[in-house]
């Protein structure tokens, strides 16, 4: 009030102030030190013990790490040169490398294979994580899985060129009905499928030596291999199946609503251990004798409904997250159901569920470890059985785990850089 | 006069026909014996007081609310659960919402030209052309690029409304379109009603703006607990209201 007194009421500005820079203690490097590392005794005090911890760690694994070896070829010859010094016996991941990225029964002389698909893989899935790569990239993803199949698993080019055709054909055949309505398409789509595999499969059958790689069964493959090969397919399947759930689980029509419910709470309520012994041992009981259902496909069947259970819920959030007014303003423009839930519903639904997405999605490639359970060899697998188990490495722990660790971690933690880059692209609601 | 002018657009034409129509809530009756007819080139406001049924009214004649009982044609087509029909009386008629409701992934310019490419099958040359007039027409085309989280409340409810634009509708429905906005805002909004008006569209408007309803409307209609209590001719309405629930409305809105 005293302001106010000093000067008349009305009051006029003549000269508008410049702006000045914040005091010295307000800027740089003492600022931030001041602000974040020494506010008050009580953070000073966590500070210096969050140092003094650091700097014990460090001091501690340091030694392990530069006086590790790297060439011996076993745990006994370590023990020797190292003569009770600390020292990680890190030659047991280069004397077993191959074995812990393929497995023991993988073909030596056909490492290069699945090599090559992993770096085929890396090529192919840039353009669906970077859109401004160009589209016609997009060619080349849809071929990788076939590519990749043929070279892992090896026999002849027919096999997955067949499958590749009876998937164009069936488009095809899909766009060709769709305009009569979109289930005849699908029919007609099914039906055409069906039919190329059939004939086609008696085509590659008959010429299994048409560029024919040399076959491997899917009881060899293992290591990290099988962790990536479980992990990519999972993933890539999950998504548009739990797309499909969400979208059903919110349908008008009860039976296909029902059927989505059923489905999502029946596989939330169970454990993945439980659904992988199901694949395992249960699964072949249901199937007619004789029939040679691959273990690697049921078990990717398990994974698959259990993460795309898990999608689902997570996109059913996004799309509860949307307000109506975006179903109606696509509503009230003409769009049909497709379109709007193509242009309009599901590009905001998924970006507010990305994290929750990839949440899914790094505990599946997670999750993929457990198959060693039931008597797969992973990279887990291989490190708790045959590595751990004989004369030559038994006892290194810290490497083999250690090595696990960093590898998964590398993995994730990519992932998740990725998703929180994405979110930052999608970004347009306060820039 | 300007407004002997305008009604001048006014043809014999019938663009709605509502029949005895009738809607409930669950068992709550929103809309009672609803009659309303209107000629292609009317201009009309709906006014009344919340909860009186108006937006859910102009929400049915594009089938965003069903109705139980009676008849709405729209443009000769008859309203009914038919898809085929719905999709084409919807991308005959444009809505404007009180929360605007743009896409906020998309720019204004997608804003715009989605539903001409994807329902009208406009080469997407062509729909951006079409939608830069619209936002020149609306007078923002330099924010085309932006999205719509970066405009203001009254730079969105533009858009949208050239957003409706773009599919070439023969009608117009707002419902409530200046309820949301700044009162600075809401001048902005309504000079592009009016200047729309003036071109001869077909307008039906839920809006609380009494000032509008008198230079631009050339019926207002008054509801009441579902029910259409009251309809005139501007001048009438306000000097003359008949219904006492329209007295005592029109002393609220318009006593301070």
């Amino acid at each position: 009030m005293s302001d106010t007194h000093a000067q008349t009421v009305a009051y006029v500005r003549e000269t508008m102030l410049p702006e000045l820079e914040p005091p010295a203690t307000e800027r740089g490097v003492i600022k931030w030190m001041r602000e974040n590392l020494f506010a008050g005794w009580f953070n000073s005090i966590l500070t210096i013990f969050a140092a003094y911890v650091i700097y014990k760690i460090v001091v501690g694994a340091l030694p392990w790490f530069a006086n590790g070896i790297w060439t011996t070829d076993s745990l006994a010859e370590c023990r020797e040169i190292l003569q009770g010094a600390t020292g990680g016996c890190f030659s047991v991941l280069t004397e077993r490398w191959n074995q812990l990225l393929f497995g023991f029964k993988y073909p030596d002389d056909q490492y290069w294979r699945p090599t090559l698909a992993f770096v085929v893989m890396l090529v192919s899935i840039a353009p669906v994580l970077f859109s401004h790569l160009p589209r016609k990239m997009l060619i080349l993803t849809g071929l990788f899985p076939f590519v990749a199949f043929w070279l892992i698993w090896g026999g002849t080019i027919l096999a997955p060129l067949v499958a590749l055709l009876g998937f164009v054909a069936a488009y095809i055949a899909f766009k060709k009905v769709e305009h009569q309505s979109f289930a005849m398409g699908l029919l007609a789509g099914l039906i055409t499928a069906i039919v190329v595999w059939f004939v086609g499969g008696f085509v590659s059958g008959a010429a299994s030596n048409v560029l024919a790689l040399e076959p491997v069964a899917s009881r060899d493959m293992g290591g990290f291999m099988l962790n990536m090969i479980l992990g990519t397919v999972c993933v890539s399947l999950s998504l548009p199946i739990g797309i499909c759930l969400a979208l059903g689980r919110q349908s008008d029509m009860p039976i296909i609503k029902w059927i989505c419910v059923v489905f999502i709470e029946f596989i939330r309520g169970v454990p993945l251990i439980t659904l992988l012994f199901v694949a395992n041992v249960v699964l072949a009981y249901f199937l007619p004798p004789g029939t040679n259902f691959d273990l690697i496909v049921r078990v990717i069947i398990m994974i698959t409904a259990f993460s795309s259970a898990y999608i689902a819920e997570v996109i059913r959030g996004g799309l509860a997250a949307l307000p109506r007014g975006q179903y109606e303003a696509a509503d009230s423009l003409g769009l049909d159901y497709a379109q709007a839930t193509r242009l309009i519903i599901m590009p905001q639904a998924l970006k507010i569920s990305i994290p929750g997405i990839v949440n899914v999605a790094v505990g599946l490639f997670k999750d993929t470890t457990l198959v060693s359970v039931i008597s797969m060899f992973d990279l887990v697998g291989m490190i708790r059985g045959p590595i751990l188990a004989s004369t030559e490495w038994n006892g290194v722990y810290w490497e083999l785990w250690g090595f696990a660790v960093f590898v998964f971690f590398i993995v994730c933690y990519g992932i998740s850089q990725y998703s929180q880059w994405l979110e930052r692209q999608l970004q347009t609601d306060h820039r | 006069m300007a407004e002997a002018a305008q009604n001048l657009h006014i043809s014999d034409e019938v663009a709605i026909q509502i029949d005895n129509m009738n809607k409930w809530y669950g068992t709550f009756h929103v809309l009672r014996d609803i009659n309303l007819t209107v000629h292609r080139g009317e201009r009309i406001v709906i006014a009344g007081p919340s909860g009186s049924g108006k937006s859910t009214l102009i929400r049915c004649i594009n089938a965003l609310e069903e109705h139980q009982k009676g008849s709405i044609t729209v443009d000769g087509t008859l309203l009914s659960s038919d898809l085929k029909n719905i999709d084409k009386i919807r991308s005959e008629v444009g809505m404007v919402f009180q929360h605007f409701n743009l896409f906020p992934h998309l720019t204004i310019l997608e804003n715009c030209t989605l539903a001409p490419i994807w329902v009208r099958k406009t080469p997407k040359k062509e729909a951006e052309e079409i939608a830069m007039h619209f936002l020149e027409k609306v007078k923002i085309p330099e924010q085309a690029d932006k999205y719509p989280g970066q405009l203001s409340g009254g730079q969105q409810q533009r858009v949208a409304i050239a957003r409706s634009l773009c599919m070439r509708p023969r009608i117009m429905l707002f419902d409530e379109p200046t309820s949301a906005l700044d009162p600075e805002m809401i001048k902005e909004v309504l000079d592009t009603m009016v200047s729309l008006a003036e071109e001869g569209m077909t307008m039906l408007c839920v809006t609380h703006e009494m000032g509008f309803a008198r230079q631009v409307a050339n019926r207002v209609i008054f509801m009441d607990a579902g029910q259409i209590v009251e309809q005139n001719e501007p001048e009438e309405f306000f000097n003359n209201p008949q219904n006492e629930r329209t007295k005592l409305f029109l002393s609220q809105i318009l006593g301070h």
